[in-house]
């Protein structure tokens, strides 16, 4: 009776999810095989024809650019969350609540219009740009779109809430009597900050550097609309792969590997989560 | 004790850095220059060209369909998995449950998009505003699970064995006591949903077909291919909503705890 209760309650949604998650997510390792047919659909037979096409050179140095540049913005976006949790956690009850509220208040603005402020910040015309050449520090000609650090740059900025969430979470539990506790015993802040701190919210730091790492890879937007041909990265291969070429087995192929890349580090969270009692993760819950 | 003001100064910068292109680009939504360089006064010139555009128009009634339908349906399934997840933790079948309900949240959205276009493909089905419906609710439907669970962590069963034992049928216990207790938690669910929704790009843009154009697949076209003062007054007015939304979902949470 009991069993049966359980299922006809969990069906709805285990159901949903198999037939648009689970078999879509399948269904792109099987298109990979199958060759494209010249109206931009899915062909009949198998072919390797797709897989041998990434092997190419190209298709090897996005993906590199991919790796890298979503592993800087996860290690500049861990730098300047963590003094942010920290000071979050301990300021004082009636602060900690708005200073939440104005880490919250961009993840609740649309991300395009978000990634739109930054194009015209950046462009040509913008402030940013005649702020630094005022300054001298690029010259009148420097472009500072299309460049893989603009990318990088908005990167971080749109995941930034993302990782000072986790971190806040974590260091909220923390007893900031031993960071004391270290420094009566003569650690430079630097050292209780590193040898106590950062150890006592290690599970934070670590949801923290996945809700980052893994959405980066999978970038998209940010790439095409501040980046350039030097910038791109595997999500914009997709994209053209789908939208311009009409090759839905050579997307497959390319979704794939993302696919596969993404995996490993999903497996890490799942194992972690299962470690602890709590999830850490606070998705776009208001204080 | 003296502490090191290096965090301080550093969330305030962090802060800034959040907030510098939000305010610039409301700035400029009241700047008549074609080319937002330079200010040239306040004007509200590319409001009234907003509004007299129907694509514009179009594009909203679209977003609001999908969002409203999806928010609907990913409510109802999603607070029934959070209430199978909390009630039967334990179970083999709620540890399946959780990991697929989790796989939307981390996922890359490229990949949800690609995918159910090759599903959408497969079998044929003609990409539209129904299929668009179908994709949101699927990572709808995670978020509200979560957020619904996140109030269920101290929920107190003992409340539903109550009212059995005071001849309450299952029906009337839930409807009656089950659901206004978790209502400020589906109310935020909804809210995230509907959110989430009227937002996504990425995934729409794979499964959206013709004549289904939402307000952020129209932004997206405004940015690649011209109109961008239009772009910052269309911005600033979603602003204005979604701060409201936020102040009340704050205001309405804080009266119920």
């Amino acid at each position: 009776m009991k069993r049966r209760t359980e299922w006809l309650v969990s069906l709805p949604t285990v159901a949903w999810l198999g037939l648009f998650v689970v078999i879509p997510t399948l269904l792109v390792f099987v298109i990979a095989f199958r060759p494209s047919n010249p109206y931009g659909g899915i062909g009949r037979g198998w072919t390797l024809e797709t897989v041998r096409a990434l092997a190419a050179p190209g298709t090897l140095v996005i993906a590199w650019r991919t790796l890298w540049m979503s592993l800087l913005t996860t290690a500049i976006s861990l730098v300047l969350a963590l003094p942010a949790g920290y000071t979050i956690a301990r300021a004082p009850a009636r602060w900690r609540n708005r200073l939440l509220l104005l880490v919250i208040v961009p993840f609740w603005t649309s991300f395009l219009v978000r990634v739109f402020a930054w194009r015209s910040l950046l462009h040509p015309d913008g402030p940013v740009k005649r702020a630094l050449a005022a300054l001298g520090l690029v010259g009148p000609q420097a472009t500072l779109l299309y460049h893989p650090a603009a990318v990088v740059l908005v990167m971080v900025y749109t995941f930034l809430p993302f990782t000072i969430l986790p971190i806040y979470a974590a260091a909220e539990k923390f007893d900031f009597r031993l960071v004391e506790a270290a420094r009566d015993l003569g650690a430079r802040p630097f050292q209780a900050f590193r040898k106590v701190f950062l150890p006592g919210i290690r599970r934070g730091v670590v949801t923290a550097v996945l809700v980052v790492f893994v959405p980066a890879l999978g970038s998209y937007i940010i790439p095409d609309l501040v980046g350039g041909p030097s910038s791109e990265m595997i999500g914009n291969k997709i994209a053209q792969r789908v939208f311009s070429d009409r090759n839905l087995p050579l997307a497959s192929a390319v979704s794939a590997v993302l696919v596969l890349a993404v995996l490993a580090p999903l497996a890490a969270i799942l194992a972690l989560q299962r470690k602890g009692k709590k999830s850490d993760i606070v998705i776009g819950e208001a204080p | 004790m003296k502490r090191s003001r290096f965090p301080i100064a550093v969330t305030a910068l962090v802060l800034a850095f959040l907030y510098l292109p939000i305010l610039i680009l409301v700035a400029n939504s009241f700047n008549p220059a074609r080319f937002s360089s330079r200010w040239e006064g306040f004007s509200l010139v590319w409001y009234a060209r907003l509004f007299h555009s129907p694509e514009i128009w179009e594009a909203v009634r679209n977003t609001l369909i999908i969002a409203v339908s999806a928010t609907a349906v990913s409510v109802t399934l999603g607070t029934m998995a959070a209430y199978a997840l909390h009630r039967w933790a334990a179970s083999r079948l709620q540890r399946l449950h959780y990991t697929l309900i989790y796989q939307p949240l981390v996922v890359p959205e490229i990949l949800m998009g690609i995918s159910l276009l090759m599903a959408f493909v497969a079998v044929g089905l003609p990409l539209g505003l129904f299929t668009i419906f179908l994709a949101h609710v699927t990572f709808c439907v995670s978020y509200v699970a979560m957020t619904v669970l996140g109030r269920l962590q101290d929920f107190d069963f003992s409340v539903i064995e109550a009212a059995r034992d005071l001849g309450a049928s299952p029906w009337q216990a839930a409807r009656r006591v089950l659901l206004p207790l978790l209502m400020p938690g589906i109310v935020s669910g909804a809210l995230l949903a509907f959110t989430l929704s009227v937002d996504d790009f990425v995934v729409t843009f794979f499964v959206a077909g013709p004549g289904s154009t939402t307000l952020p697949l129209r932004i997206y076209s405004m940015i690649k291919y011209g109109a961008p003062p239009m772009i910052n007054a269309l911005s600033t007015l979603l602003l204005a909503v979604t701060l409201t939304a936020v102040l009340l979902s704050q205001r309405l949470a804080s009266r119920r705890s």
